[in-house]
């Protein structure tokens, strides 16, 4: 057996946590193989990745407005699998989410002001969403039907009602005299934009002394409120899971569901809430899309040309973060970095975009695969100091609690 | 210049691009052309369309004085918006946005990029009542071309029984198919067609089972339109009912019963663009492809022999169209399209025999 | 209106239809359910078919032989299963997210290796309709049952051998006791590892088979992501029949044929929203299991990796 990490836990604990980083590093090494097998050059592949990922303040501002729809997927994915239930159904609660954001813009007075719609509207979104979940959360505990069916299936009612919706009751009123009849809705009034935070980081970049007085930096990037919004909701998921007794009673109904019921807790309860929860998170993620982003909706493209798929890239996000609220920021900022690096890849060096989605369930697999690592040493540590680690999977320390 | 250092000088030219950003096209520079598509460049449809299209450009005027990149499978709007900014960035001449769902996207980015001129489709809205100055925009009269082919099939079909198969009720596809239901109830007003948006553009599984209720349901002839159709023309070829196809040539998949097929040509709609452009008109025209102007070609099986008064019909209906004796009219509520006779234009052909 | 639906031709349309549209689900979710019952969640059955229907498209194509088509897909369901084996059993990763990951691999891989075989969309001569003779004469039955193609028979024959192997086999006590209790089967000297490579090499190679079955069965063509979520709805159909072949065939029946039912409906001119209708089999899914009685609690082990104390 290997003693060095008993030894030296402190240099692991500060690898660990750097594992997908290095995971990610070994796929993108076995991408470069099948890009040189496309006869591109994969320096510059890799290149135009991290530039159109990083490499200019519009390229940080993609990233990071990318992120904001995984990183609240992907707190509310905490919350679920946390609770021992499998939320697959992002997807159709974003889109849910979407669609009564974009109703109530469409339905409230253009007097609301600003603060009033957009708070309003986000209510709106999240409720959408924890109905869309909730539904899954009653029909397992008290119908005993799967939740990955469950939501697999609201995903695409989901869709369909989305179509219907814009095609009928939501559609632009011009649009419904073309005879294209494209169904979407029509820009919202400007009052549901979500705030751009350019201006406010650049006054804060000047009082810091980073930037000139009249340099603009940020100001003329898209990037808007919803990443500050999905970052102080990470935080309050993981001060909600661990420092208060609904977050415990989650966690324990997750962790052992029979001895919690033993303990008094009302399992089923909990079951809904877990994934009411996480799917209203999912529905907010929606209704940011539509207000910090699109300004309205449209079923041109299916529902993926809205979410943008993170109501499943927001489950690889979460497990990339540990299934910690904390852990998913950065893990949401390195996939949506990943993700639109990934189109400038496609772009600069004109490979066909099939190749980017094997790149990324490469990189899926790779990184998950790494954990194998970790929880070993973990469970080490385990034995050594007779104490869990922190923060695990429930199915590993179920695991264990069984054996 | 050796290919191995293409990659190095491709770099090299984005790099130059990004400092300066005011990049027109000046002499001994190749016209630049970007373009995003929502799905892939090989899928025999809308966005390979286009792709055809620059490519055939390309060819005529040679490598050195057009170049163009595309951004494909772009179906997340927002992404789309990025690829566009990103490109208009680079200082690309033109940038193409093919999808009607990019529109929004493009009027917010366009007024930043006043010397790069932006075109998309299909619509025709150039947000210039928005005082945006550098967008042009570019549609496809499909019904055009489905009213011709409707007219042919009505012909056809010794059933009186024909089917429809789309993906979901909008855009080209709506179009598309309003105009073939409208050109078989204008030949036999009797007809049945049988209409089926599936909700799906890419379940081949689901194409096949609807066109094979179609078909068990007497229909002879058959049409669809959006990607998922091979699913449909393979039912329809089990049983040798003929089949008609739209935005690029289906025949290849099955020559012995494929009509017909409405095939876009989007150099009509990028030519005058290119030159405008030259005379510094950076947008506000809306193009169209039609029957009229070439854009939309009824392109027949070679292999398959059609009677003479089918063939005879379909150019009367194409010269109708072209001429104005027939106007299709299309009906606000969104129910689909009428047939009204028009005033003939002077030069309009004698009513055939 | 509804008095449209009430003919023969229309009740054997959808009757027909839903056995031929149930086929793929067959393969994949009877493959996903030994999985499952010896405790592996596969999500990237949809990949795996993806890369079956290609592989199969192609080696018909080239040779012109539907046994060697077969036999492709079948090595490269075998391929792609023993990566997820190796990826959730031997690596232990977490299985929902690998199959994610095998998902998009398949999904990019299968129109990758297409784009670059292929210039256009083209068909190929699959597997024809096969008449059962006598049986295929019979009234009604026998053109809802016996007039298919080969793929679309050996997939109804598997729900009988997917239920003798798992109820009447050593191998299938083997695969329930590593999925209800894999500690205990380790001690009983049963080999967790080896049992979980097995079925979830084996629910590749079905998964391989469900997308063979269109590209070169059904449909004869092969295109970019066909299957348009296929895969998902078979994960969930293993769900529907709690983890029983029995089970999986009802569920592929009822979504198939809510699917064919709705197709028609519309294609009868009946007046309700093509959005609602295409609601139907999803909405009916999730309803059926709402009002069954008897329900079956998972795989006790279900997605959770094995290692075997030190």
């Amino acid at each position: 057996m290997d003693l060095s990490s008993f030894r030296n836990p402190r240099l692991y604990r500060l690898i660990d946590p750097l594992l997908p980083l290095f995971a990610t590093l070994a796929a993108l090494l076995v991408g470069a193989v099948m890009l040189l097998l496309m006869n591109a050059n994969p320096i510059t592949a890799y290149r135009a990745l991290y530039e159109g990922a990083f490499g200019s303040k519009n390229a940080v501002a993609d990233t990071l407005i990318k992120a904001t729809p995984l990183l609240l997927v992907g707190i509310g994915i905490c919350i679920s699998f946390r609770g021992g239930v499998i939320n697959v159904g992002g997807e159709g609660q974003m889109i849910v989410g979407g669609l009564a954001a974009t109703a109530l813009a469409l339905e409230l007075p253009e007097t609301t002001s600003p603060a009033l719609a957009l708070l309003l509207c986000l209510a709106a979104s999240f409720a959408a969403g924890a109905i869309w979940g909730g539904i899954a959360g009653a029909l397992k505990a008290y119908f005993k039907v799967n939740e990955i069916l469950s939501t697999i299936m609201l995903n695409q009612i989901a869709i369909y009602w989305m179509i219907y919706l814009l095609n009928n009751t939501l559609i632009d009123p011009l649009k419904a005299q073309q005879a294209s009849r494209i169904p979407e809705t029509a820009r919202l009034p400007r009052q549901f934009d979500l705030p751009r935070i350019g201006e406010w980081l650049d006054t804060l970049y000047k009082w810091l002394g980073l930037v000139g007085p009249d340099d603009k930096l940020w100001a003329t990037t898209l990037l808007h409120l919803g990443i500050v919004l999905a970052v102080i909701l990470a935080i309050a998921v993981y001060i909600f899971l661990w420092r208060t007794t609904i977050g415990y009673r989650i966690r324990a109904v997750g962790k052992n569901p029979r001895a919690s019921r033993y303990a008094g807790i009302r399992v089923k309860r909990y079951v809904v809430l877990s994934l009411l929860l996480s799917g209203g998170l999912a529905g907010l993620a929606g209704g940011i899309q539509v207000m910090g982003v699109r300004h309205r909706m449209s079923a041109e493209g299916g529902g993926i040309a809205f979410t943008g798929n993170a109501g499943f890239n927001g489950i690889v996000a979460a497990l990339f973060g540990q299934l910690h609220p904390i852990g998913t920021i950065p893990a949401s900022v390195l996939f949506g970095a990943l993700l639109v690096g990934g189109n400038k890849l496609q772009r600069d060096v004109q490979v066909p975009s099939a190749l980017i989605t094997v790149l990324i369930g490469l990189v899926i697999i790779f990184v998950v695969s790494s954990e194998l690592w970790r929880r070993r040493r973990a469970r080490r540590r385990v034995i050594v100091t007779e104490a869990g680690p922190p923060d695990r999977p429930p199915e590993s320390q179920a695991m264990e609690a069984g054996r | 210049m050796s290919k191995k250092h293409l990659p190095l000088f491709v770099v090299v030219m984005l790099v130059v691009a990004l400092a300066v950003p005011v990049a027109q096209a000046q002499d001994g520079e190749p016209f630049r052309v970007a373009v995003v598509m929502p799905s892939t460049v090989n899928d025999l449809a809308f966005s390979q369309s286009m792709y055809d299209a620059l490519a055939a450009i390309q060819e005529e005027r040679g490598e050195e004085n057009f170049e163009f990149v595309y951004s494909e499978n772009m179906f997340i709007v927002d992404d789309a918006a990025t690829a566009l900014r990103d490109y208009a960035s680079e200082g690309y001449d033109l940038v193409i946005a093919h999808g009607s769902q990019y529109g929004a996207s493009l009027a917010e980015l366009a007024p930043d990029f006043p010397d790069t001129a932006f075109a998309w489709g299909t619509d025709i809205n150039t947000y210039t009542d928005e005082g945006i100055t550098n967008i042009f925009a570019y549609e496809a009269r499909s019904e055009e071309g489905g009213f011709v082919q409707g007219v042919m099939g009505a012909m056809l079909s010794e059933s009186g029984v024909i089917g429809i198969v789309g993906p979901i009720e909008a855009g080209d596809a709506k179009l598309y198919v309003d105009g073939y239901k409208a050109g078989v109830l204008y030949t036999n007003p009797d007809a049945e067609v049988i209409v089926n948006y599936i909700q799906s553009f890419s379940d081949l599984a689901l194409a096949a089972a609807a066109a094979e209720a179609m078909l068990e349901s007497d229909a002879d002839v058959l049409t669809g339109t959006a990607q998922m159709v091979p699913g449909a023309i393979g039912q329809a070829q089990e049983v040798g009912a003929l089949w008609f196809g739209t935005q690029s040539s289906q025949t290849s998949l099955a020559p012995e019963i494929v009509v017909a097929n409405q095939v876009y040509d989007w150099t009509v709609v990028l030519e005058p663009i290119f030159e405008n452009m030259a005379n510094g008109v950076m947008g506000g025209e809306a193009y169209a492809l039609t029957l009229e102007n070439g854009g939309l070609v009824i392109d027949f099986n070679p292999d398959l022999e059609l009677p003479e008064e089918v063939m005879a019909a379909a150019e009367e209906a194409i010269d109708a169209i072209v001429s104005g004796e027939l106007v299709l009219v299309v009906d606000e509520t969104g129910a689909g399209i009428t047939v009204e006779e028009g005033e003939p234009m002077a030069e309009a052909t004698e009513e055939a025999e | 209106m509804i008095g449209d639906l009430l003919n023969a031709t229309v009740l054997i349309g959808i009757a027909s239809s839903g056995i031929q549209l149930a086929t793929p689900y067959l393969y994949a979710s009877i493959g996903e359910m030994f999985g499952q019952r010896s405790g592996v969640l596969n999500l990237g059955v949809e990949g795996m078919m993806l890369m079956g229907a290609f592989t199969a498209f192609y080696t018909v194509h080239n040779t012109g032989s539907l046994v060697l088509g077969v036999l492709a897909a079948l090595m490269i369901g075998a391929l792609m299963g023993l990566a997820m084996a190796v990826i959730s059993v031997t690596l232990q990763a977490e299985q929902g997210i690998s199959g994610i990951g095998i998902y998009l691999f398949g999904l990019g891989m299968s129109d990758l290796l297409f784009q670059k075989s292929f210039s256009q969309i083209v068909t190929v001569r699959g597997f024809p309709t096969i008449r059962i003779p006598l049986l295929s004469e019979i009234p009604v039955i026998g053109e809802v049952f016996f007039e298919h193609n080969l793929l679309v028979y050996v997939a109804f024959a598997l729900v009988p051998l997917a239920w003798f192997v798992l109820n009447k086999t050593t191998l299938g006590l083997k695969i329930r006791a590593v999925g209800q209790n894999p500690q205990a089967a380790d001690t009983m000297g049963i080999s967790v590892a080896r049992v979980r490579y097995f079925t979830v090499t084996l629910g590749g190679m079905l998964a391989s088979m469900a997308g063979a079955s269109l590209s070169i069965a059904l449909l004869n063509v092969f295109q970019q992501n066909m299957t348009a979520g296929q895969g998902f709805i078979a994960v969930a159909l293993v769900y529907f029949g709690s983890w029983r072949p029995g089970g999986v065939l009802i569920g592929a029946l009822l979504f198939s044929t809510v699917n064919a039912l709705q197709l028609w409906v519309r294609t009868k001119g009946i007046d309700i929203p093509a959005e609602y209708a295409s609601m139907a089999p999803y909405l009916l899914t999730i309803l059926a299991l709402v009002f069954a009685s008897k329900r079956v609690d998972q795989p006790a082990a279900l997605s959770k990796p094995f290692e075997r104390g030190d």
